[in-house]
């Protein structure tokens, strides 16, 4: 199956220049179902945005945004991704032979996650002069209401009206029932997967977990993407039956909470499986998990799996969720990462590292950093935090 | 003089300090230079001056702990812990009980909070930012041309400290400039900036129980123990050589991790 990504870049890559297919960019927590039963060949630019980052040059193209007056604030992949594009590279050319980024007939975007990605996608929309189109999603919802479900199943349905011109066909609801079944049975392989660093040891750490979310964010919907999960699943229970974990000699279990630092990902499991520590969960890989896709209606199915993220949620509903996987991936420690440019996804400034200490007695610690720009992560600072974590969780054992 | 030697060297980024210790926990030798760039040579500097103070040679010390920045180039050192550990460990050596560790140093500061055991219970650092630390007093030494050394002695002659607004350095460095440019005394501006180190220390996180402030910032410059002192609202402690503290947790460390190896 390593052929998977590279196949889905190279039929993108082919759509966009023979116009075989349409080429719809969608934000990765969007709604992809809706778009491929469309037939239209479906780009994520998150995914490229975190290729720049794990790149490690995201920097000078974050400087080459700001220069078109985007702050060196706003989301890290929405300025690596456009400074790129304006500099006329991207991390495509290396990694899968594209000569630039699939241009666009379409944009659709959610905000379940931010207002950035409306922001970016608008960007291209304008370059481009493509449709922009999107669901505006509520945010910091506690529960999800039935009242919420109906609004953002209307928009879902408005959404296809509004994208069968441009695809040239209509929406045929069986098949977007089939591509959302086949999207529920991705997201249920891949859930089983994670579940699996439940065990002692953890066959997979939060560096595999990040790896192995490519067909989940960019191919659901795709039967591929169930093909892959399968393998993995038989991967992942061989090494379990062999006790064979992600690091050797697995002593501390830790959750991460946030977004990864790409460039840093390698470095930073390094420090930590020196010192016997394995990130065996993560809320960022558990974004990818759409239960709510097993609703009976696709539209309101989408617009509940949407919504229900992690992201999108109240503070009350974090600290629960939190709390419960701590529990589950029995872990010793949380790692929350402060994202500077991605503040809905740090969810450390609020108070909720200390109230899940004193609920759950876990230490914790808080790095600084960002997803994409390593201008703002100090790599000393990190360690040593990460290190005197682990001290610490050595020392209040018996 | 005979007996083993249990050796702690701390390479933080501005000062590089060695302390040795004997089985009893008493401080033999203790030693500071500038961290310079070549960690591994300053490190086998501090030695060789520490082992030379007493007449002593290096296979005689048993076990030696590095920490701060540079300890993964201390080549002599037999293990490795963090500062934060390793402050904490001499803290409580220091001043035994329940106790909130604040550091402030050239680079970062850090607060550690400890249990009656001397557990470590949480710790934090400063953001990725130079406000707070050593380096903010550095930058604002030079900006106004006054050494380093009589910043300490100015300040403490202060009668009016200004107050500065800005959170960050550059921005703190104009807001100085504006005092002076209003007819304000250099004393009270330079007093300023010691309030300032001391706000951005205590803004860090709650500070429970008895506080123990230690690191090179403190330790040249003791107007700095009434600061805080007086903005916490209770007095702090700051140990004996508080420059020396983290090589002082290293010994401690080393000792411990000899006895476990018996």
């Amino acid at each position: 199956m390593q052929s998977l990504i590279p196949d889905y870049y190279k039929e993108l890559g082919e759509a966009a220049r023979s116009g075989c297919r349409k080429v719809a960019w969608c934000s990765s927590v969007g709604p992809v179902e809706l778009l491929r039963s469309l037939g239209f060949a479906v780009y994520f630019p998150e995914n490229h945005g975190a290729m720049l980052g794990a790149s490690r040059r995201a920097a000078d193209f974050i400087s080459a945004a700001s220069a078109l007056g985007l702050s060196p604030d706003i989301c890290s992949y929405m300025t690596s991704d456009i400074g790129a594009f304006v500099q006329g590279k991207t991390a495509l050319t290396s990694a899968y032979g594209l000569a630039s980024v699939p241009r666009p007939d379409v944009l659709v975007y959610n905000t379940n996650q931010c207002r950035d990605v409306q922001d970016w996608f608008s960007f291209y929309s304008r370059h481009f002069e493509a449709p922009l189109l999107g669901i505006e999603s509520p945010r910091g919802m506690v529960d999800v209401t039935s009242a919420h479900l109906r609004a953002l199943g209307q928009q879902y349905q408005n959404l296809a009206s509004q994208l069968e011109p441009i695809a040239g066909q209509s929406l045929d609801i069986d098949r977007l029932r089939e591509v959302v079944a086949s999207s529920l049975r991705c997201t249920t392989l891949w859930q089983e997967a994670l579940r699996r660093g439940a065990l002692r040891p953890s066959p997979l750490s939060f560096l595999d977990a990040t790896v192995h979310m490519g067909p989940a964010v960019m191919l659901r919907g795709d039967p591929r993407a169930e093909r892959y999960y399968e393998q993995l699943l038989q991967e992942l229970d061989r090494r379990a039956q062999g006790g064979k974990g992600a690091i050797a000699d697995e002593r501390i279990r830790l959750y991460w909470e946030g977004m990864p630092v790409w460039g840093k990902q390698a470095e930073l499991t390094e420090v930590l499986a020196a010192q016997g520590a394995c990130v065996v969960a993560s809320t960022y890989c558990h974004s990818f998990v759409f239960e709510g896709l097993s609703h009976p209606d696709p539209f309101e199915g989408m617009a509940l799996a949407y919504s229900e993220l992690f992201i999108a949620r109240a503070e009350a509903y974090k600290e629960r969720y939190l709390r419960t996987m701590a529990q589950e991936y029995g872990v010793d420690a949380i790692v929350f990462h402060d994202a500077r440019t991605c503040p809905n996804n740090s969810n450390n400034r609020y108070g909720l590292p200390q109230r899940l200490r004193a609920q759950l007695g876990l230490p914790f610690v808080v790095i600084q950093g960002d997803l994409n720009d390593l201008r703002l992560f100090s790599e000393e600072q990190a360690r040593t935090q990460l290190e005197a974590l682990l001290e610490q969780v050595e020392a209040g054992r018996p | 003089m005979s007996g083993a030697l249990y050796c702690g060297v701390d390479i933080g980024a501005s000062a590089a300090k060695l302390v040795l210790i004997d089985e009893s926990s008493a401080v033999l030798a203790r030693v500071v230079e500038s961290s310079g760039v070549d960690y591994a040579g300053i490190a086998q500097s501090c030695l060789e001056r520490a082992l030379g103070q007493l007449g002593r040679h290096a296979d005689e010390i048993v076990w030696c702990v590095a920490t701060g920045y540079g300890r993964n180039n201390v080549e002599f050192a037999k293990s490795r812990a963090t500062e934060i550990l390793c402050h904490g460990k001499a803290c409580h050596h220091l001043v035994p009980g329940a106790i909130t560790v604040v550091d402030i140093g050239g680079q970062d500061n850090k607060i550690i909070r400890l249990d009656e055991q001397g557990r470590q219970l949480e710790f934090k650092m400063n953001r990725k930012c130079a406000a707070g630390t050593g380096a903010f007093l550095e930058e604002i030494a030079l900006r106004l041309r006054v050494p380093l050394e009589q910043l300490d002695a100015l300040a403490q002659s202060s009668t009016q400290p200004v107050r500065l607004g800005s959170f960050c350095t550059v921005f703190a460095k104009t807001e100085i400039l504006s005092h002076l440019r209003q007819g304000v005394a250099l004393p009270d501006v330079i007093a300023g900036a010691f309030e300032s180190v001391a706000s951005r220390v205590l803004e860090m996180d709650a500070l429970p129980g008895q506080v123990v402030v230690t690191g090179g910032v403190v330790a040249h410059n003791p107007v700095l123990e009434k600061l805080l002192s007086r903005t916490l609202g209770r007095s702090v402690i700051v140990p004996p050589y508080p420059q020396f503290t983290g090589a002082l947790g290293a010994a401690l460390c080393a000792l411990e991790s000899s006895r476990k190896t018996l």
